[in-house]
C-alpha cells in the first residue's frame, strides 16, 4: 500500500488517490498552428521512466485536488508531493 | 536433438534420465550475427524460431537479460483466445489459434494447449446486444462464437452466483469453445530447444547496454558480454521497451504497468472453462494442479517493480467473489506481478521503426501470452523481409499520429477509462 502526502490534507492511503499519469508532459500551445507529431507527442508518446517519476494524482476521496508526486516507479518510494501548479526546481 | 518420445523416455528410464541432452546449450556470443532478437521471452523465442523454420536464418542470436522464460511468459494466467471484434486483433488471433493447435506436434514439446472455451459473463440488456455484436463480429471472420442465455451459462458454470438479487446478475455470456489455457512455461522451453536445435543461439545473462547506430542505420549492439555486430535488431522486451528505447532516443505511446495474478490452495476439479466477470476486470481458470487461477486489473500506476500492492489485489478478488462466491472460502497461494508493456490503446505494435533495421514488438497489454505464436511468425516475417505481413499491418507504431486506432475495449494504460 502506498501512502501519499496530500499537500492539503496530509498523509493518506493509496486508496483515496486515482492516478493521473506522467506531470512533466505539456500541452502544445494554444492559438498557433500544432503538428501532427506534436499532438502525438502530447496525447500518446510518453517516457515511462523506470526510477525518479514526476506524476500527477488526483485526491479523489479527499479534498478533490490535483498534486504532483515524484515517486520512484522501480521501488515505489514516494520522495516528495507538491500542489498541483507549484513549480518545482 | 534427441526427439522426445514415448520410446526414449522408457529408453532412459533404464539410466535413471541421467543421459538426456540438455534442451538448448550455453553458447558465448559471437562476433556478428544476421539477426539479434532482445529478449528471451515467449515472444522473442518464437520470432527467433520462425526466422530458423520460415525464412531459414539461422544466424540468430537470442539475448536475455536473465534467464529465459523468467518474464511475462512465467507470469501470466496462460489463456489463449481470439475473441475480438476488430479485423486486425481477430485475424491475428485466429492465425495464432491455429498455430496453438498444432504446436505441442511441431516443437515437439507437449504444451499442454487445453482448448476447454472461453466465457465472458454479462450482466445487463445492453452488454448481451454488445456481445451479440462481438459474436457475429467474430464469426465473419471465422471465430467460433456462441451466445450464451442464463439458463445456458447456469448449467455449464453452475458455481457461479445466479441469486435474482446480486447487484451484478448473470443475464448471459459470449463463448469461445476454441479458446483455452496452455503451460506457459512450456511453450518457452519447446520454442527455445528448437530455436537453439537449428542453430540459434541463446545467451542468457547478457544485458543490452547500447546500441551502434550510425546514418540511421543500426550496425550492432552494445552488451554486458561484449560487442555484437548485427545489420538488424528485433526488440521483444515487454515492459522493458521503454528503458531500450531511451537508449535509442525513442519515445513510443508505451507505458510500463504492473499487473497482478495470483493463484489459490489447490482444490478437487470444479471449473472446466476460462470465466471472465462482465462488470468489471477479472478472468479465472483452474488449473491441472487444482489451483484457481486468478487475475485482473492493472495496479493503475506507471511501475517496473515486478512485484503488486495489495490494494488492486483487493478489488480484483471482491469482483471474484461477487461472481463465484465460493472463492471467499480459499486460501492464497501465490501472488505475482510483472510488468507490462501498456500500449496508448491496448493493441500492440510490430512495425519497423525510423531507423534501418531496427524492428520493434511491444504494447501487448494484457494478452501477451496467447499471441506468442502469432507474434513470433509475423515479427519473423517482418525482419526477414525487411515489411510488415498484412497480418500485422494494423499494428502500425505511426497508427498514434494517423488516428487509425484499434481501440478494441479502450483498455490501455488509462484504467479508470474501462
Amino acid at each position: 500500500m502506498l501512502h501519499i502526502k496530500c499537500p492539503y490534507c496530509g498523509m493518506r492511503s493509496q486508496n483515496e488517490f486515482s492516478y493521473g499519469g506522467d506531470a512533466s508532459v505539456k500541452r502544445p500551445e494554444l492559438n498557433k498552428e500544432i503538428s501532427d507529431e506534436e499532438w502525438d507527442n502530447f496525447v500518446y508518446r510518453r517516457k515511462s521512466l523506470r526510477g525518479k517519476h514526476l506524476e500527477l494524482w488526483q485526491h479523489l476521496s479527499g479534498c478533490r485536488q490535483w498534486i504532483k508526486v515524484e515517486r520512484d516507479t522501480a521501488t515505489h518510494e514516494i520522495f516528495n508531493t507538491y500542489k498541483a501548479d507549484e513549480e518545482i526546481s | 536433438m534427441q526427439k522426445y518420445s514415448i520410446f526414449n523416455l522408457v529408453k532412459n528410464a533404464f539410466s535413471n534420465h541421467e543421459n538426456w541432452d540438455l534442451a538448448w546449450k550455453d553458447p558465448t556470443p559471437k562476433e556478428e550475427y544476421d539477426v539479434v532478437i532482445i529478449g528471451g521471452g515467449g515472444h522473442g523465442l518464437a520470432t527467433a524460431y520462425y526466422l530458423a523454420k520460415e525464412h531459414n536464418i539461422t544466424k540468430v542470436a537470442i539475448i536475455e537479460k536473465g534467464w529465459i522464460g523468467g518474464g511475462n511468459v512465467g507470469r501470466n494466467t496462460t489463456i489463449i483466445r481470439s475473441n475480438y471484434m476488430h479485423d486486425e486483433n481477430a485475424l491475428f488471433s485466429e492465425f495464432g489459434m491455429d498455430l496453438w493447435r498444432k504446436m505441442s506436434q511441431d516443437l515437439n514439446y507437449n504444451v499442454m494447449f487445453s482448448p476447454r472455451g472461453i466465457i465472458n459473463l454479462a450482466h445487463s440488456d445492453a452488454q448481451m446486444n454488445a456481445y451479440a455484436r462481438r459474436g457475429n463480429s467474430m464469426r465473419l471472420n471465422g471465430i467460433d462464437a456462441v451466445l450464451l442465455n442464463r439458463e445456458q451459462v447456469k448449467e455449464i458454470i453452475p458455481m457461479a452466483d445466479f441469486s435474482e438479487d446480486v447487484r451484478f446478475p448473470i443475464f448471459g455470456g459470449l463463448m469461445q469453445p476454441s479458446a483455452g489455457t496452455a503451460r506457459h512455461d512450456a511453450v518457452a522451453w519447446g520454442y527455445a530447444r528448437q530455436a537453439d536445435s537449428m542453430g540459434v543461439d541463446i545467451i542468457q545473462n547478457c544485458e543490452v547496454t547500447g546500441f551502434d547506430v550510425t546514418a540511421g542505420k543500426i550496425n550492432g549492439i552494445r552488451t554486458s558480454r561484449g560487442n555484437i555486430k548485427t545489420k538488424k535488431v528485433g526488440l521483444c522486451v515487454a515492459g522493458s521497451t521503454n528503458i531500450l528505447a531511451e537508449k535509442l532516443n525513442m519515445t513510443l505511446p508505451i507505458e510500463t504497468h504492473l499487473l497482478q495474478a495470483c493463484v489459490s490452495e489447490p482444490v478437487k476439479p470444479i471449473l472446466d472453462r476460462v470465466v471472465t466477470f462482465g462488470a468489471g476486470h477479472f478472468y479465472i481458470s483452474q488449473s491441472d494442479k487444482g489451483e484457481m487461477v486468478m487475475g485482473g486489473d492493472l495496479d493503475g500506476y506507471n511501475s517496473y517493480a515486478q512485484r503488486g500492492n495489495l490494494p488492486t489485489l483487493q478489488h480484483v478478488l471482491t469482483e471474484g467473489i461477487a461472481m463465484m462466491p465460493f472463492l471467499s472460502k480459499l486460501k492464497m497461494l501465490r501472488t505475482w506481478g510483472g510488468i507490462m508493456d501498456m500500449s496508448m490503446d491496448g493493441s500492440p505494435i510490430i512495425d519497423k521503426t525510423h531507423i534501418d533495421g531496427l524492428y520493434l514488438n511491444c504494447g501487448w497489454c494484457y494478452g501477451g501470452f496467447k499471441a506468442t505464436p502469432a507474434s513470433g511468425w509475423t515479427f519473423a516475417h517482418t525482419i526477414a523481409q525487411d515489411r510488415v505481413h498484412e497480418l500485422n499491418a494494423g499494428f502500425s507504431l505511426n497508427r498514434f499520429s494517423t488516428g487509425h486506432l484499434i481501440d478494441e475495449k479502450g483498455l490501455g494504460t488509462k484504467t479508470w477509462i474501462s
